[in-house]
């Protein structure tokens, strides 16, 4: 049904990898080394996450010297954040579905 | 920015009881949810929710509480088995407010979705690319020497 969209969705809800997003958005792009200076873990760590991230199309990389460097792509990112608004708009609707089912069927009952 | 829980909640002007029927019986489900619904509504209990033009998906009833809690998995893929990484976890807790329900919704287990399983088969492909990297790092490093 979104495997795609929950792909974006879990590759995004992990607090270190919403940092490093946070992160290479605020510099415009930038390189694993860079990233290591302001998160708390490996380099290895950080390439992995990044690794995560750029199978889900999240940010990509490209080549900067002997370094690469990722950027966001942000086209991906409001794809995330836009599937996260339908799925609580879709509970919203069904909530207020059961509120409707419920109320009307204890009238009936009243 | 995107978390691995939403939770959303409804006050209902109608006693728990009423409100567990509504959230919990397949009639009622085919309305707020699914267009059909098979619900073995017990721990362990298999639950197909077709959605015309969409396709039948499984779900498996994790709590049975009534008329408190309602749990269940929800696999997000057409004819597989629901289990952790392949689907989330629904819970829906009623508790009673005057003489209504306060009625609240999480949805949980983004962030394992889709991984577990594709985790395992691209690590080593993963693993190889990294080391590419790293090799061609060298090289250039050597180069440029």
């Amino acid at each position: 049904m979104t495997e795609e969209a929950d792909r974006l969705w879990a590759a995004l809800a992990d607090p270190t990898r919403q940092r490093l997003v946070d992160l290479i958005l605020a510099a415009d792009g930038a390189t694993a080394t860079a990233l290591a200076r302001d998160v708390p873990i490996t380099r290895q760590g950080i390439a992995k996450h990044l690794a995560v991230l750029e199978r889900a199309g999240l940010v990509e990389a490209s080549r900067a010297g002997r370094e690469v460097r990722f950027a966001v792509r942000r086209d991906r990112l409001d794809q995330a954040t836009g599937h996260m608004a339908r799925v609580l708009e879709n509970w919203d609707r069904r909530l207020a579905t059961i509120k409707d089912l419920a109320e009307a069927e204890h009238d009936a009952q009243g | 920015m995107v978390p691995d829980r939403i939770s959303r909640e409804v006050v209902i002007d109608a006693p728990p009881d009423v409100v567990w029927s509504i959230v919990t019986e397949p009639r009622h489900v085919a309305r707020w949810f699914s267009d059909e619904a098979d619900i073995d509504l017990r721990p362990g209990g298999a639950m197909l929710l077709t959605w015309h033009g969409h396709g039948a998906y499984q779900a498996r009833v994790e709590t049975v509480d009534p008329p408190r809690t309602f749990t269940f998995r929800w696999l997000r893929r057409e004819n597989n088995e629901p289990r952790e990484g392949t689907s989330t976890l629904v819970e829906f807790t009623l508790a009673p407010e005057g003489s209504g329900t306060r009625l609240r919704v999480v949805e949980s287990g983004f962030q394992q979705l889709s991984w577990a399983e594709e985790e395992r088969a691209r690590y080593a492909d993963e693993n190889s690319r990294g080391w590419i990297r790293e090799l061609d790092e060298l090289v250039d490093y050597i180069a440029a020497r």
